[in-house]
Parts: structure tokens; C-alpha cells; sequence
């Protein structure tokens, strides 16, 4: 026979678990499925010239504190290896000629947009999003400022505007989502481009055009394209005539590290069996072993 | 006497009802009779030096917290776009998380395992507990550049399933409620029978003294539920806190980056529970100059060397698994806080609590128990700051002072409030309980 009491426990028990199952279900939900048509961007640095107009065109689309469109053609600023910050989502670094040539190779950096991007796996509450379209679009109101996505970017990209008492914002390159997503335009940077370095269209079109490029043109480029497969692909590919490492792009797997933390967080938590089962246990445990005491106690 | 009837009735009804499938036992509060508050009864004085020297480390880290309000985290901290955490997560958060472990470790040992013997410790383990993680609370929105959206991680159109530290956050708010539920009994037990509101307010203690005994009773009957909720949670943050670094492969050091980190956070909680509820113990005995609880905390170190065991062999087979053990013996700063970390936290520890002859000796319980409580959060200190690094360096992190006393005047505080609540509330076990065994 079950008492009041314990039919209470075991109901109570129960509406728990329906809840905590409700919960992981809703958690567990599966990544936005990607667009074939996904759109990205191709830089070709073999044909870039070191002329930052880019870097202007994105302060300016992003209302990013900047100079005059002449101040950026100061080259001094090659003199050192700069990253993207909180007042520039984009920055051309300059390395020397490989051998044999005396052009040097200028670099534009920026988010990659990774096709299993690992700042939105780590995002806390879902402000980092991977558009099925291709951009990771970040969206400031969600964001609690943990800046977790930081420690996660294996390209280190975001920057942080740390200096912001009340309304700090996680900065970093959208692909100009407002253009390429609503307007179907190409982001500021690559319509500002002179010498066309920058393609802006489908990535799977990007591509082949890339490889392409390769082909006809062997003894110009490294023969990859970066950003087919490095960490599970990226919507912005680029075109290099050395190995990446040369240009300080890390040397990473072809999975994106958020593969780790996902499997670990689905294996223990799917559905809640893990917890569900633990509880069982101690509660199974929990009863045998104040049942000993008091057969102890009474014997 | 109140006990054996007590347990009289349960086996009257057990007779009766022999299927029963409940999960129920004896009123897991029944440490009743056993504490009392040091107020009026304490060898000590509440302000003594140390106290007020803790006071004023309180108030300057106060201070902090208000300059990074009104001025943000660059005026307080060298955070930067490299370096996002510091120390307030490697030790505020995350080594608070680990310390706080002596909460549901020994939940487990004394209530779910139902050894009486550890009932002692509960409370002042469980009263660790509930201040630690709410500071840890409290030291995660001091981290967040936008703190005030904190409430974000609990609205379902937000969640983020992918995400380890929202696994951690929903974690710890949940069992940071379990905790202040696991605490209610001892303030009812202050309260009943005690309820004395000053003036006209009088009029309604006889009402809040019976608010109390129902909130008690109720309490009573649904505590099993939340005791063994708070070591199923904890049991899965502590190790999601360890799955938080796993999403770094090229960043964190190959001596730390693992996929296992969850488990070794898990194995490690478990070992830095005892020794945290050893450590405490013996500090609040010579803080409150009471005689130390030797009977209690001997046995228990008895069981730590084999969770460090179980610990060190994972650690050691996951180095040789992934090939990390070459790192070793490479001459740097990383492989020498490695070496620390494991030989001063684990192996030596291990081998004086194997001592019977050192764990009966107070001088040395308390400091293995305390190299051990060093070795977890330097493990931390590691995964989260020392062990990071990030491809494009602009010089190393080093925290900035105010970094420092922030962090300092938390821990301060955590002391000061845990002195206060034991002179209020009835967590320390009655004296004459301690000289009797």
C-alpha cells in the first residue's frame, strides 16, 4: 500500500521530471539547418593593394570612430601586426614578398563567419546566431556580457568595448548583415574594394571560383582555400599564395571546436537520462541505507 | 530517546506499508538538538582583531565593485580582447564553485549515505555552501559587462542547450535556491518558540511562530527531494564548469585542454569537499577557540586519499592518452605551475592522510587538508588563466591590483558573514556534544 505521503512524493517526483524533460528538449533544439544558397565572401590577397579603403567603408557602414578617407592611406600603420578592436571590425596587415616577387602581401582580417560557429555554441543566451544565410549576427540586447564567445573564437576575432560602464557591446564584423541579408547588397567593404580583391556572392559559387583560380594560376597561389574546411568551414574564404601559418591564420582542425563541448553537453544532459538516472540512484541509496541504520538501531 | 521513537514509529510503518516505494526517511533535520548558536555561549568575543582587519578588506573590495560600476571593467581590471577572463573567473567563480563542493559532498556522506557520525559537519559544510555560491553569484555579475541581463539566462526563448555555461548558470541558480531551501530548517529552529517582534508588532508573534512550525513540518517532509537535488546539480555544474575550457582546444595549454576536463573537475570537487569541510572545521574551532572535532574529522580524511587517487589516475592517464606528458618536462612557467599544482594538491596530500598516525594530529590534518584546498584552486587558477593562451598575445595578463582586492575583500566578506550567521543561527555543533565524544 502507498500512503498520502508517499503518493505526493512520487507525483511530485514526476511533474518534476516531465518539467526538467520539457527543459531539455527545448535546449537540445538542433542548429538552424544552412542554407545552400548561403552567401560569403572571397579574398583573393594576391590581388589586394594595402590601400585600407576597406577598413574606412566599414567604419563608416558601422559607425565606427574614423578619419578622413585620405587618413587611411597612411602605410606606416603596416609597420605592425594589428588585430580587429572595438573601433575597427576589419584591419590590412602587410607581409613581406614571398621569394622571388616584390609585391608584398597584404592580409585583410576579420570574422570568418564559421560555418559551426564556436562563439554561438558558447553564446549564453543565444545573442550570437549563425544565420542560415551566413553571417553570425550578433544581437547587443540579448547579450549579458559574459564574453565567453572570446574565449571560444579559435581566430580570436571578438573585441570588447570594456571601457562602457552601463552598455559594453561585443564588436566584430557582421558581413554587413543589414545589406547582405535585407537589401541583397555586398557588405561596405567589399563595394568599396578598387582592385576587386574582394568577391562578395554565394559561397558555394565563391568556391569553385577560388579553386578556379587556383587551377588556371598554380605557381600564384597556396593551393587550398582557406576557410573550405578549417574548423568546419567558414562563409569567408580566401585566397593566399603561401600556407596560412606564414600569415598567422593558427593551425586548426578541419572540426570546429564546439563539436568538443556539444557531444560532451548532449552526452550527459540529452533528454536529462543522466541526472534522471543519478537521482534514482541516490534516492534507491538514499532509502537503503536509512533502512540499515534502523534495523542497526533496532536489533 | 525523542530519536528511538522517532524510528519506532518508522518501523511500525514500514510493517504496514512493506512495498512501499518512498524514498522518505527519518526528518533529515534531525541534527536538531545538536547545534546552537555561539551567540551568549562563545569563548570568543564577535570583533576581535582579525575580524575587524577582515571588515576593512571587505570595505576596500566594496570599493572596487563600486569604481567598476561607475567606471566600467578597464578602470578596474586588464581584461582585454586577448585576455576576456581573469582572475575573477579563474578564482571568484570557478575555484568558488569547487570550494563550495564540502556542501553536497557531505549531503552525500552524512544524509544520503546516512552516517550520523558526519552530522556535525553538515551544517557548517551546508552554511559554506549557501554563502560561497552566492558570492559566486555575485562575482559572476561583477564579471558580466552587462550585468543587469542576468534575468536573459532564465527566459526560455533565449536558452542556448549548446552552450556549457548555460548549463552552469541554471545549475548553480537552481542549487543555489536548493541550498537557502536546505537552510530554512535552522532558521525555523532559531525562530519557533522564540518569535519576540518588539511593540504593537508583538501582536503577531503567536501568528509568524505558527507560520514557522507549519513551514518547518512542511519543510521536513519534502527535504529528501532537495538534498538529493543538490548533489544531482552539483554534481552537474562542477563538472559543465570543466566543459566551459573543453570549447578552447587551441588556446588552452595541452597539459590542461582535455575532453575529460568535466570529469576531472567532478573527481577533484569531490576530494576538495572533504578537505574543505576539514579545513573549515578547524579554522572555525581555533577561530571560536572550541576544541577541534578530531573524533569526526579523522574518519573522514580516511577517505580522501582514495578520491585523490582516483583523481591523480585520471589526470595521469589522460596526459599518456593524449601524449600531453612530454609537456612536463619542458622548462617553463606552465609546466612548473603544473608540477605545483599536482605535487604540492595531490600526491603529497595523499600520502599524509594515508598516515594514520598524521591524520589523528591536528597540526597536520589542517595542513593537508589545506594543500589540497591550494591545489584545486591553483588547478583552476590554471585551466582558466595561467594555462590560456591565446594565438595573438599582446604580452601576458597580469591582474590589475584592483583586480586583486576585489577578489580579497569578497573572500574577506565570506568569512566575516560566515561568523555572523554562526553566532545567530544554530550551526555549530553545542559544546558539550564535542567534549562528551
Amino acid at each position: 500500500m502507498v500512503s498520502r505521503r508517499d503518493f505526493l512524493k512520487i507525483t511530485g517526483t514526476a511533474a518534476g521530471t516531465a518539467a526538467l524533460t520539457a527543459v531539455g528538449a527545448e535546449a537540445s533544439a538542433p542548429h538552424p539547418k544552412l542554407d545552400p544558397d548561403r552567401l560569403g565572401v572571397l579574398t583573393d590577397t594576391t590581388l589586394c593593394i594595402g590601400c585600407r579603403r576597406c577598413e574606412w567603408a566599414c567604419a563608416e557602414q558601422n559607425d565606427l570612430p574614423h578619419g578622413d578617407l585620405e587618413s587611411f592611406g597612411d602605410t606606416s600603420v603596416f609597420d605592425e601586426m594589428r588585430r580587429p578592436h572595438r573601433d575597427s571590425y576589419t584591419v590590412v596587415n602587410r607581409y613581406s614578398p614571398a621569394p622571388g616577387s616584390d609585391k608584398p602581401l597584404d592580409v585583410k582580417v576579420q570574422c570568418l563567419h564559421c560555418e559551426h560557429p564556436a562563439c554561438v555554441s558558447a553564446c549564453i543566451v543565444a545573442a550570437l546566431e549563425k544565420s542560415p544565410r551566413g553571417p553570425v549576427v550578433y544581437d547587443a540586447w540579448k547579450c549579458i556580457g559574459c564574453r565567453y564567445c572570446m574565449i571560444a573564437c579559435p581566430f580570436q576575432i571578438p573585441a570588447y568595448e570594456y571601457q562602457d560602464p552601463l552598455t559594453p557591446r561585443v564588436m566584430k564584423c557582421t558581413m554587413c548583415a543589414e545589406r547582405t541579408l535585407d537589401e541583397g547588397r555586398p557588405p561596405a567593404c567589399v563595394e568599396m574594394c578598387p582592385p576587386e580583391a574582394l568577391v562578395f556572392g554565394r559561397r558555394s559559387e565563391l568556391l569553385e571560383l577560388a579553386h578556379r583560380r587556383i587551377a588556371e594560376n598554380p605557381g600564384r597561389y597556396h593551393p587550398e582555400v582557406l576557410g573550405e574546411k578549417i574548423t568546419g568551414g567558414t562563409s569567408w574564404l580566401m585566397l593566399t599564395d603561401r600556407p596560412p601559418a606564414e600569415i598567422d591564420i593558427p593551425d586548426l582542425p578541419d572540426e570546429s571546436p564546439a563539436v568538443i563541448t556539444e557531444t560532451i553537453q548532449h552526452g550527459i544532459f540529452k533528454g536529462f537520462t543522466g541526472p534522471l538516472m543519478m537521482f534514482g540512484i541516490l534516492s534507491i541509496l538514499m532509502k537503503s541505507s536509512s533502512d540499515k541504520r534502523k534495523e542497526d538501531d533496532n536489533g | 530517546m525523542a530519536d528511538s521513537m522517532q524510528h519506532d514509529r518508522a518501523a511500525i510503518l514500514d510493517k504496514e506499508a512493506p512495498i512501499a516505494i518512498s524514498i522518505s526517511v527519518d526528518d533529515p533535520s534531525l541534527d536538531h538538538h545538536e547545534a546552537l548558536p555561539l551567540a551568549g555561549r562563545s569563548a570568543v568575543p564577535f570583533f576581535t582583531p582579525g575580524v575587524i582587519v577582515l571588515s576593512i578588506l571587505a570595505a576596500a573590495g566594496l570599493a572596487v565593485l563600486a569604481a567598476r560600476l561607475f567606471f566600467g571593467l578597464e578602470a578596474v581590471t586588464n581584461f582585454n580582447d586577448q585576455y576576456p577572463w581573469g582572475i575573477w573567473i579563474g578564482i571568484d567563480v570557478a575555484s568558488g564553485v569547487a570550494l563550495a563542493a564540502g556542501g553536497f559532498t557531505m549531503a552525500f556522506i552524512a544524509h544520503v549515505m546516512n552516517n550520523e557520525k558526519y552530522h556535525v559537519l553538515v551544517r557548517p559544510a551546508l552554511l559554506t555552501a549557501a554563502i560561497g555560491y552566492t558570492f559566486v553569484g555575485l562575482g559572476v555579475a561583477i564579471d558580466l559587462g552587462r550585468y543587469y541581463n542576468i534575468w536573459h539566462v532564465m527566459v526560455p526563448s533565449m536558452w542556448q542547450g549548446n552552450s556549457a555555461l548555460f548549463e552552469v548558470g541554471m545549475c548553480v541558480m537552481i542549487y543555489l535556491t536548493v541550498l537557502y531551501i536546505e537552510f530554512l530548517p535552522i532558521v525555523c529552529e532559531r525562530f519557533i518558540g522564540r518569535v519576540n517582534l518588539p511593540g504593537v508588532l508583538g501582536r503577531l508573534n503567536g501568528f509568524l511562530d505558527g507560520l514557522l512550525r507549519i513551514l518547518d513540518k512542511t519543510l521536513a517532509r519534502v527535504m529528501t527531494f532537495f538534498i538529493i537535488a543538490g548533489v544531482v546539480l552539483s554534481c552537474a555544474h562542477q563538472s559543465s564548469l570543466g566543459t566551459l575550457m573543453a570549447i578552447a582546444p587551441s588556446k588552452l595549454h595541452p597539459l590542461w585542454h582535455t575532453p575529460v576536463l568535466p570529469l576531472l573537475f567532478l573527481l577533484s570537487a569531490f576530494a576538495v569537499g572533504l578537505a574543505m569541510a576539514i579545513f573549515e572545521s578547524v579554522l572555525a574551532s581555533r577561530s571560536f577557540k572550541r576544541p577541534i572535532e578530531m573524533h569526526v574529522l579523522s574518519p573522514l580524511a580516511r577517505m580522501v586519499p582514495l578520491l585523490l587517487t582516483v583523481y591523480f589516475a585520471a589526470k595521469v592517464i589522460d596526459l599518456v592518452n593524449r601524449d600531453a606528458w612530454r609537456f612536463l618536462f619542458e622548462a617553463n612557467f606552465r609546466a612548473l605551475m603544473f608540477w605545483i599544482e599536482v605535487g604540492v594538491g595531490v600526491v603529497i596530500p595523499t600520502f599524509l592522510f594515508l598516515s594514520h598516525r598524521l591524520r589523528r594530529h591536528p597540526v597536520w590534518l589542517f595542513t593537508s587538508a589545506a594543500m589540497i584546498v591550494f591545489g584545486v584552486v591553483l588547478n583552476r587558477f590554471n585551466v582558466f588563466v595561467t594555462g590560456y593562451t591565446p594565438p595573438y598575445g599582446e604580452g601576458r595578463y597580469f591582474p590589475a591590483w584592483t583586480e586583486v582586492m576585489l577578489t580579497v575583500g569578497m573572500i574577506s566578506l565570506i568569512v566575516v558573514l560566515y561568523r555572523i550567521w554562526v553566532f545567530v543561527f544554530p550551526v555549530l555543533p553545542a559544546e558539550e556534544e564535542v567534549e562528551h565524544a
